[in-house]
């Protein structure tokens, strides 16, 4: 139990956020603070991708074209996802990579095929690993959700822009930013133009 | 169709998936630069001839040579972004490219009375980023790419919405209250998205049903599934979820209520098609349950309660708005067969529902032009006074209610025989009374409209007085269509048959 729990721990921060985020939108009031909640929830859904695309003891996804020279055979070394979440899930890019390099090459790691082969083999890089890769080299983050996180944040800067744009026209319109006493301040309007 | 398909040279047409998205977005940054609000609306008015043109072209080619995909950038899918285009999205494409294109007609005059003279270009800027999105998300086969699309549509349409602040400060709580709900929607969506693709490893629509289907499913992806509905029915504005559209709809611009309620709701309703049947597959056990205990259940009692609420609305908008909510209901239901002929059914309502909504509020924008009507109860004698735009707004109602001679009784004849092939006679009896219930609530705007006397104004009659005709051409197209597809209900139920057959058949 405690095992499922540890082994999953990247995610509890993750859900606690959620739900804080959740329940200040609900919870308050004030039309400020609900975009604070607001701001909140979705920074927890830009962590739950990022540490999707997170492996264990991967480096960063940079391509080393300096050390062109001294690679023989071990060109088409694989990377090799862990076992660790989701890290699995990763869709390899195929921009560069070399899948022919046969006996070296491909690792099936969750549905995906990590074909992720190219011109990493630096042997120094292997001092940065964790024990259990450390026959392994070339073992890269996904850096796709990192991208999709980027126009996310960009999303999110948008909406976040526009809604305290509406709270200080809000604000010009009603004099308050309370939810109760705009209601009430409609309300009463409402009720006043019938009569 | 054949005519559209070819119409464009071939080095624009092989493009016309891309431009169809990117010319929207160009023109909405030219549109912000113009010095006034005509020059705003005449680049709004290119580009919406344009889009429609594109729309027609799109739907020609698919019904003629099938499915469209085109690899954005040259990047082949599924690691590009694809554009795919099967019968499903090139009918929305349509709708909403038509439905839009009508619309901008009838924006000059009733932009110009609401919106401020400084705003307008700034006012057409924003429709048409909103107008962008609606389209990308249609397009997209990338789900990624459906929720950046979704959110371009939504920011920009929160602006717009906002925008009825100059005749009505509620409209500013509205949009604020729409765009909380609606980024809670948009991110319950991204989260489904991200477990799908932590579970699939990529974003390609296709792709994911293709491994999903071979993967099996897991708790991961049950997960994903609810996170998406629940998502995409906020946007969509389903029955428990709908509580951001009446206020929306009923402070909004005129033009815009009468642009969102025929494309907006319409799109996310497509989106959610399209993952429930192509993503996930309607065979899947979670999904088939889903169909009957939660769309079918929750349409039908959407049908109810949103109509019984409509009744008692005195904002005429507002009633239409939750109008809307109870025919979002009737899509519900027949999605929720899960047979073809449910689906077909949902679709062409999804379509006739466009007609009839785009008709009635471009109705009651032009009513409240002339005379700034915003009751119900202000709608009194516009039959003698605006004798033409009454008998439209007439027209889309007996539609909406599901009256012979117009499209609403093709759809609901044909959610019935859905129903009937299902042996689903609790879902027959709550489509006609329903079906009663709008009569209830139309019925009492159009006794209003005819029979009531028009007030005196300084002890005189109100003279007739007719919409200017920028709002009158386009009302009329909208409002005839209603019949016309009546009588040639072959060309909209082929259509909608072929996008039923596109995402179930395959």
């Amino acid at each position: 139990m405690l095992d499922i729990i540890l082994e999953r721990f990247n995610y509890i921060p993750i859900i606690i956020l959620m739900m804080t985020g959740l329940y200040v939108i609900f919870a308050t009031g004030n039309l400020v603070k609900r975009l604070v909640g607001l701001s909140l929830f979705q920074t927890s859904v830009f962590l739950l991708y990022i540490t999707i695309g997170k492996v264990f003891g991967g480096q960063p996804p940079i391509l080393e074209s300096a050390h062109h020279g001294d690679e023989d055979g071990g060109h088409g070394a694989a990377a090799g996802y862990g076992s660790t979440g989701y890290g699995g899930a990763d869709h390899s890019d195929d921009g560069h990579s070399d899948s022919d390099h046969g006996d070296a090459g491909h690792v099936e790691a969750g549905h995906a095929e990590t074909s992720q082969a190219g011109d990493y083999t630096d042997a120094a890089h292997a001092a940065y690993d964790s024990a259990q890769h450390a026959a392994d080299p070339l073992l890269y983050s996904n850096p796709l959700p990192h991208v999709l996180i980027l126009t996310a944040i960009v999303v999110g800067v948008a909406t976040l822009a526009v809604g305290l744009a509406l709270v200080v026209r809000i604000r010009e319109a009603y004099g308050t930013i309370e939810d109760d006493a705009i209601n009430a301040a409609d309300y009463s309007r409402e009720t006043g133009s019938s009569e | 169709m054949d005519l559209f398909a070819n119409i464009l040279p071939d080095a624009l047409s092989h493009h016309v998936p891309a431009l169809i998205v990117v010319v929207p977005l160009i023109a909405s940054a030219i549109a912000a630069i113009m010095p006034n609000g005509r020059a705003g609306w005449t680049v709004a008015m290119v580009t919406a001839t344009i889009v429609a043109l594109f729309s027609l072209v799109l739907l020609g080619q698919v019904l003629n040579d099938g499915l469209i995909s085109y690899a954005l950038g040259g990047w082949e899918p599924p690691v590009g972004i694809e554009y795919r285009v099967d019968a499903l999205n090139a009918v929305i494409l349509a709708l909403i490219g038509l439905v839009g294109f009508l619309c901008v007609i009838y924006a000059l005059p009733s932009v110009a009375d609401e919106i401020e003279e400084g705003k307008q270009a700034l006012f057409y800027a924003a429709f048409l980023v909103a107008f962008a999105g609606l389209l990308g998300v249609t397009i997209t086969g990338d789900a990624f790419n459906v929720f950046v699309f979704l959110e371009i549509s939504s920011i920009s349409t929160y602006t717009i919405i906002a925008m009825g602040a100059g005749k009505d400060r509620r409209a500013l709580t509205a949009a604020y209250n729409y765009l909380v709900l609606g980024t809670i929607g948009a991110t319950f969506f991204v989260i489904g998205v991200g477990f799908l693709y932590a579970e699939t490893g990529t974003l390609n629509m296709a792709d994911m049903a293709r491994i999903l289907q071979e993967n099996g499913h897991s708790r991961v992806t049950e997960a994903a599934f609810a996170f998406i509905v629940v998502g995409l029915g906020l946007k969509a504005a389903m029955f428990p979820l709908h509580v951001w559209l009446p206020n929306a709809y009923a402070f909004a611009p005129n033009f815009v209520t009468a642009f969102l309620a025929s494309t907006a709701t319409k799109v996310a309703f497509y989106a959610l098609i399209r993952f429930l049947f192509s993503v996930f597959h309607p065979d899947v056990p979670f999904v088939e349950m889903s169909f009957t205990w939660v769309f079918a259940v929750v349409g039908v009692i959407a049908m109810f309660v949103a109509s019984a609420q409509a009744i008692f609305q005195t904002d005429a908008r507002r009633l239409l708005a939750y109008s809307s909510v109870a025919q979002v209901g009737y899509m519900m239901l027949g999605l929720g067969m899960g047979t073809l002929l449910g689906l077909q059914a949902g679709i062409l309502h999804l379509i006739n529902h466009a007609l009839m909504k785009g008709a009635l509020f471009m109705a009651l924008g032009a009513f409240a032009l002339n005379f700034g009507v915003r009751e119900v109860k202000d709608l009194a004698g516009l039959g003698r006074t605006m004798p033409a735009s009454a008998a439209a707004f007439t027209i889309a109602g007996l539609s909406l209610v599901g009256v012979p001679l117009t499209v609403g009784f093709d759809s609901k004849w044909y959610l019935i025989i859905a129903a009937l092939e299902r042996d689903w006679w609790w879902a027959v009896a709550a489509l006609i009374l329903s079906s009663l219930m709008a009569l209830l609530y139309i019925g009492r705007m159009v006794m209003v409209v005819w029979s009531d006397p028009a007030p005196a104004h300084h002890g005189e009659q109100v003279p007739r007085r007719h919409a200017p005709f920028m709002v009158l051409i386009p009302l009329g197209v909208i409002a005839l269509s209603n019949i016309y597809f009546f009588f040639d209900a072959s060309a909209l139920v082929y259509l909608s048959g072929a996008a039923a057959q596109a995402v179930m058949g395959g």
